[in-house]
């Protein structure tokens, strides 16, 4: 029964996503709070996170706005630091790329990092999933993130209370994808991409415009990638 | 103050290039077959990107004015030891979590 396994493909994405409620909501809540603070009314900061759905770049223009940077620089730096976005399409569309246009369309909307990582680490482990089952798992995935995004945006905006530091919520992202990351660990190569792409980013930090992470994540898949290949070549050779 | 006519520029302005970004490769490239080279690479894409996002941030956060913070540093570390070691999300989560907040009311 296909519908069935759909339905059990959105719920384990469901189950698999929901460990970011914890990340979403104080995040949401702070962006709706600083959006206020800002001078955004409650209505603009919802429409900002109903349109945008990123919250880093979200935060990098409110800063940028509120320095009265000029709009060109504002969106530029805002979808730089959203371009990693369009890696993590490139590679979702081997797994999703022959679903409807529509549900590729959604889906895309809702492409961000809780629901690439969750979605890219069951593909991989799961190569036998349908393209419904995948779609399905993906929506499952984001249904806990996306909607908990809007509602503490506005929540923050009307409540407004501030987060104290000391609760050290700027932690909760890191964290959380460090956890999600470390099983993806499987072979050599990954493990490479990863060093690879964390001392790249690190060296290339001073880099304007958030590009030290899209920098970083190129070596790492250029290095991963290439000790793929070499190793494929060496066993190839030993047979 | 932010100009409202700015800010609905930047808003709908951030709104269709993020989406174009998420859409560039599920969108337009669908169901046609991608170069072996190129599926190669993508591969590491997630191993490759969310490190290079999380690194700095592990590093030099903001929080602590970019100052390296031992207790974020342990909390990264017990985060990804647990990970690697049990392949356990939840697990990984609350070892991070837990690190977090126990070396902040140690050092604290």
């Amino acid at each position: 029964m296909t519908t069935t396994t759909v339905k059990t493909a959105f719920l384990k994405g469901l189950a698999d996503g929901a460990p970011f409620i914890l990340v979403i909501i104080p995040f949401a809540s702070l962006f709706g709070l600083i959006a206020t603070e800002a001078g955004l009314s409650v209505l603009e900061s919802l429409v900002f996170s109903l349109v945008v759905i990123a919250g880093a770049a979200q935060f990098t223009a409110l800063q940028l706005l509120q320095e009265e940077a000029p709009t060109v620089i504002v969106l530029t730096s805002a979808l730089a630091v959203n371009l990693r976005m369009a890696m993590y399409s490139a590679s979702l569309t081997p797994y999703i790329g022959s679903a409807p246009l529509w549900q590729r369309a959604f889906a895309a909307y809702l492409t961000v990092d809780q629901s690439y990582v969750v979605a890219i680490s069951e593909f991989e482990k799961n190569p036998q999933m349908t393209v419904p089952q995948r779609v399905a798992y993906f929506f499952g995935a984001v249904t806990p993130v996306a909607p908990l995004w809007y509602i503490f945006t506005v929540v923050g905006a009307l409540v407004g209370t501030q987060v104290p530091d000391s609760w050290a919520l700027d932690f909760a992202i890191p964290i959380t994808f460090l956890a999600m990351i470390a099983p993806m660990f499987r072979t050599l190569p990954h493990v490479l991409a990863a060093f690879v792409a964390v001392v790249v980013s690190l060296l290339a930090s001073g880099v304007p415009y958030s590009m030290g992470v899209i920098i970083g994540g190129l070596a790492g898949m250029l290095a991963g990638a290439a000790l793929e290949k070499r190793l494929a070549q060496k066993g190839a050779g030993n047979d | 103050m932010i100009d409202k006519t700015t800010l609905w520029i930047v808003i709908i302005g951030l709104g269709v290039g993020s989406f174009l970004l998420r859409f560039a490769f599920t969108g337009f490239v669908g169901d046609r077959q991608m170069p072996a080279w190129l599926l190669r690479h993508l591969r590491y894409t997630a191993v490759a990107v969310l490190p290079a996002l999380v690194a700095p941030q592990v590093l030099w956060p903001s929080a602590t004015g970019g100052e390296p913070d031992p207790a974020r540093l342990a909390a990264a570390a017990a985060a990804l030891a647990v990970g690697l070691i049990t392949k356990n999300v939840l697990g990984a989560m609350m070892a991070g979590g837990v690190t977090l907040y126990g070396m902040l009311y140690l050092l604290g």
